[in-house]
């Protein structure tokens, strides 16, 4: 059984990040239940997506400490769901910030040195720069796609597996850019 | 073939298989998916109400007519449908009908946290809950099945961890019924005293029938595991029940009827029965009232949702870790360049008092904008503000309601209706961002589109209101504040009825916007003033302003409020 966590701000496509991972689980033949977020948080808010791959799982929800990977497309998402991480799971941060109200009307600061929060908190954390690689792959809302090619790297998915479950999940006419996306995030955790 | 699918899809594909020819609902968290994955079928006729009680009414006439109908809605709207949904509950169906109502425990997109279990007993008809999306296209196709063997509508209930979640589901084909035919049959079909005394024995015949036969029925099942503990259980919580305990479980599917006397059997062979059940003791209680020892409620408690890990820690007291960090929160705030952002600051800045709505707009109630005052349910913005008119509260003259362009077809024109119609002082501002936003965007009839996207007649606002009788209406650019603020002050001085409609499309409608703005920091002064609007583009970091152009729409409205110039147009 492998859980994961999909976290970031609502706009920044979890959604369709956990159905690249549900397509790949369907071309493995592989059990996989995903729990989604819609409505509400999605106007900028803190979204949380389980994705849980395995044989014959029952609930779609992901138990805080038991994540084998967490893939947040915002600093301070992956610090605020860190906590469900396991101990052996890995981290992959996307090196975004995105000011929440809170900080935006001097309420509260956005916090400093995340990483080494992390650190502090023993998260085997992965950073790539996500919106950096999706901009040179076409389009800055490709960072999703970014984080999955780093995803399958770590995980050992197969390039062509993941490429098929890409093609599966986004229009026709956005599969060139998604494609560039996803070699930058298979290439960029060093694989 | 096998496909993995959101359980609100797995609703549609089930209706589609099951023959529906024809559903109609109003969008909400977390039902709106199961139409619009239903528009993609081209045997249904599908469409958009503009309320869930008009999307009853045309599901209960199509059964009638004797077709297969279905209606879906979020749980408060049933409170909006329940007045046709009592009543064809007398009158049954001709062919099946299924009310798909789906519930929001926590509230993550909702109002309140009701428990639309209680309407299935109150309207006296049966509900069926599945626990993922296979069982979800299972007993979507079999609810038109039961629907037309007992003569009843039925309601299908989801939460929304089942219904935003996605499991693998097999895909079956799409059976068509030839149409029943209609005949007339008053004693049926015109509940009147008369007519509807004699129903309401047939409804009581019904419903103690469907309570004897679900105990042997179908959609429950026991699964035997250790003895000591045996848990009932429906829907999501069944999932986290299976992971979390090694209890033995009577799974139950139908929720209304409650299997009783089979539950009292699974009682008998286990040591202790406990219900695990979201929101209220609706299980818990009915088992009570039959004299079969249980509980439940006093060790997981009636707010919020359940998890594996919730259940292991009330019952077992294993802990899971909690959030090691404190982090600045995250809450949902409207769209960089949303036409309703200018609005709340001009009202915010005025100082008036705003009787709010739902929709994107009620995130107007959060700081900096801090704008809305009350919200409480679709349409009663404009009710509101005429109590405070006919309450003579000292507020009334610096007061508006403040409604989207869906909730007010919704159910805001027979609030403007009143007003006018009892000689009220009253200012409502339509914010028409001419579509339905917080539910993602979904046409309405100011949309001049369908749910399938093709164009249809347009309803005009402006001659709606003027046939009503409203003493003024008045058209602003939401994203010109000083037309804003000039038409507020103007109208809330009025007597009479006034109406300002503030439009411009919403934000995520286009794709292809200008260049985002930029701020020129040899002009800028560090005053803050763009940042009272509160847009999630400007950011404010080391003691500098900045926009961050991956969110800049360019709508222009922070430029309004910097006294320096310093915020200027980008360049390609
Ligand atoms: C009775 C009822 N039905 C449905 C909903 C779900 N819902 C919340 S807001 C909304 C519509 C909002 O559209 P609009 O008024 O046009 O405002 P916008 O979000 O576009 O700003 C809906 C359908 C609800 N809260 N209550
Ligand atoms: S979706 Fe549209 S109406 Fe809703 S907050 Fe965003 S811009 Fe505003
Ligand atoms: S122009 Fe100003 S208010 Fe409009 S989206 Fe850009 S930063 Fe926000």
């Amino acid at each position: 059984m492998t859980n994961i966590l999909i976290v970031g701000v609502g706009g920044q496509g979890t959604l369709l990040a956990s159905r690249v991972l549900g397509a790949i689980a369907a071309i493995e033949g592989k059990d996989c239940k995903l729990s989604e977020v819609h409505g509400m948080s999605q106007r900028g808010g803190s979204v949380v997506t389980h994705v849980r791959i395995g044989d014959n799982i029952a609930a779609p929800l992901v138990t805080p400490g038991e994540a084998d990977f967490i893939l947040a497309f915002e600093k301070l998402e992956a610090l605020r769901w860190g906590y469900y991480l396991r101990k052996d799971g890995k981290l992959l941060v996307n090196d975004q910030e995105i000011m929440p109200m809170p900080v935006i009307t001097g309420a509260m600061a956005y916090p400093d040195g995340i990483y080494a929060k992390l650190a502090e908190e023993g998260r085997d954390t992965v950073v790539v720069d996500g919106l950096k690689l999706a901009a040179e792959a076409g389009n800055t809302k490709a960072v999703n796609v970014v984080m999955i090619g780093a995803l399958c790297a770590i995980e050992g998915v197969k390039y062509e597996v993941a490429l098929e479950a890409v093609r599966r999940s986004v229009p026709a006419k956005l599969l060139a850019v998604n494609e560039k996306a996803l070699v930058a995030g298979y290439k960029s955790v060093g694989k | 073939m096998n496909k993995l699918m959101l359980t609100n899809e797995a609703v549609a594909r089930g209706a589609y298989e099951a023959g529906v020819k024809v559903v109609s609902s109003y969008p909400g968290t977390p039902s709106t998916e199961i139409t619009e994955f239903v528009a993609k079928y081209p045997e249904v006729y599908s469409e958009w109400a503009p309320n869930e009680k008009v999307a009853t009414e045309v599901a209960v006439g199509a059964s009638i007519a004797g077709v297969r109908s279905m209606c879906c809605m979020k749980h408060v709207g049933v409170n909006v449908a329940a007045d046709p949904l009592f009543t064809a509950a007398y009158t049954g169906v001709n062919g099946g009908m299924v009310l798909v109502v789906a519930d929001d425990p926590a509230m993550h997109s909702s109002q309140n946290e009701q428990d639309s279990r209680f309407y299935a007993r109150s309207a006296h008809v049966p509900m069926l809950e599945p626990a993922d999306s296979a069982e979800a296209k299972e007993f979507t196709k079999k609810a038109f099945a039961l629907s037309e063997e007992y003569d009843t509508p039925v309601m299908l209930r989801l939460t929304t961890r089942v219904a935003h979640s996605q499991s693998f589901v097999e895909l079956e084909d799409r059976k068509e019924f030839a149409p029943k035919y209609f005949e007339k049959n008053i004693s049926k079909y015109v509940m009147m005293p008369a007519m509807a005394r004699k129903r309401h024995l047939v409804v009581e015949a019904r419903e103690d029938k469907l309570a004897a036969d679900v105990n042997n029925s179908e959609f429950n099942r026991v699964e035997w595991r250790s003895k000591k503990l045996g848990i009932v259980t429906a829907g999501a919580v069944y999932q986290y029940v299976k992971e979390a305990t090694d209890a033995s479980i009577f799974k139950v599917g139908i929720v209304y009827p409650l299997a009783i006397d089979a539950i009292r059997k699974f009682a008998s062979e286990v040591d202790d029965l406990l219900i695990v059940e979201e929101l209220e003791p609706f299980i818990e209680n009915q088992l009570k009232a039959h004299g079969v020892k249980c509980h439940g409620k006093e060790i997981f408690g009636k707010q919020g949702e359940y998890s594996s890990a919730s259940i292991r820690e009330k019952l077992y007291g294993i802990k899971t870790p909690a959030p090691v960090a404190e982090v600045p929160a995250r809450p949902p705030v409207m769209c960089a360049g949303c036409p309703h952002r200018g609005v709340f600051y001009v009202l915010h800045k005025l100082g008036i008092t705003v009787s709010g709505d739902i929709g994107c707009y009620t995130l107007g109630a959060q700081a900096p904008l801090s704008a809305v005052d009350m919200c409480v349910c679709m349409g009663a913005s404009i009710g509101m503000a005429h109590g405070f008119d006919k309450a003579d509260s000292p507020l009334k003259r610096k007061m508006v309601a403040v409604i989207g362009d869906s909730t007010f077809i919704h159910s805001g024109i027979t609030n403007v209706i009143n007003a006018v119609y009892n000689k009220g002082t009253s200012t409502t501002i339509i914010l028409d961002n001419s579509i339905t936003g917080m539910t993602g965007h979904q046409d309405n009839p100011a949309t001049g589109k369908t749910i399938k996207g093709e164009p249809t007649n347009k309803l005009d606002l402006e001659a709606l209101l003027k046939a009503i009788g409203v003493d003024s209406v008045v058209v602003v650019d939401a994203y010109d504040l000083a037309a804003v603020e000039k038409a507020v002050k103007e109208e809330t001085a009025r007597e009479g009825v006034s109406v300002i409609i503030a439009r411009r499309p919403c934000a995520l409608l286009t794709k292809k916007y200008p260049p985002a703005f930029t701020v020129n920091s040899d002009k800028c002064r560090y005053c803050k003033a763009c940042l009272r609007i509160g847009c999630p583009a400007i950011e404010n970091i080391g003691g500098k302003v900045r926009i961050n152009k991956e969110l800049c729409v360019a709508c222009g409205v922070c430029t309004q409020l910097c006294k320096f110039s310093a915020i200027e147009e980008g360049v390609k």
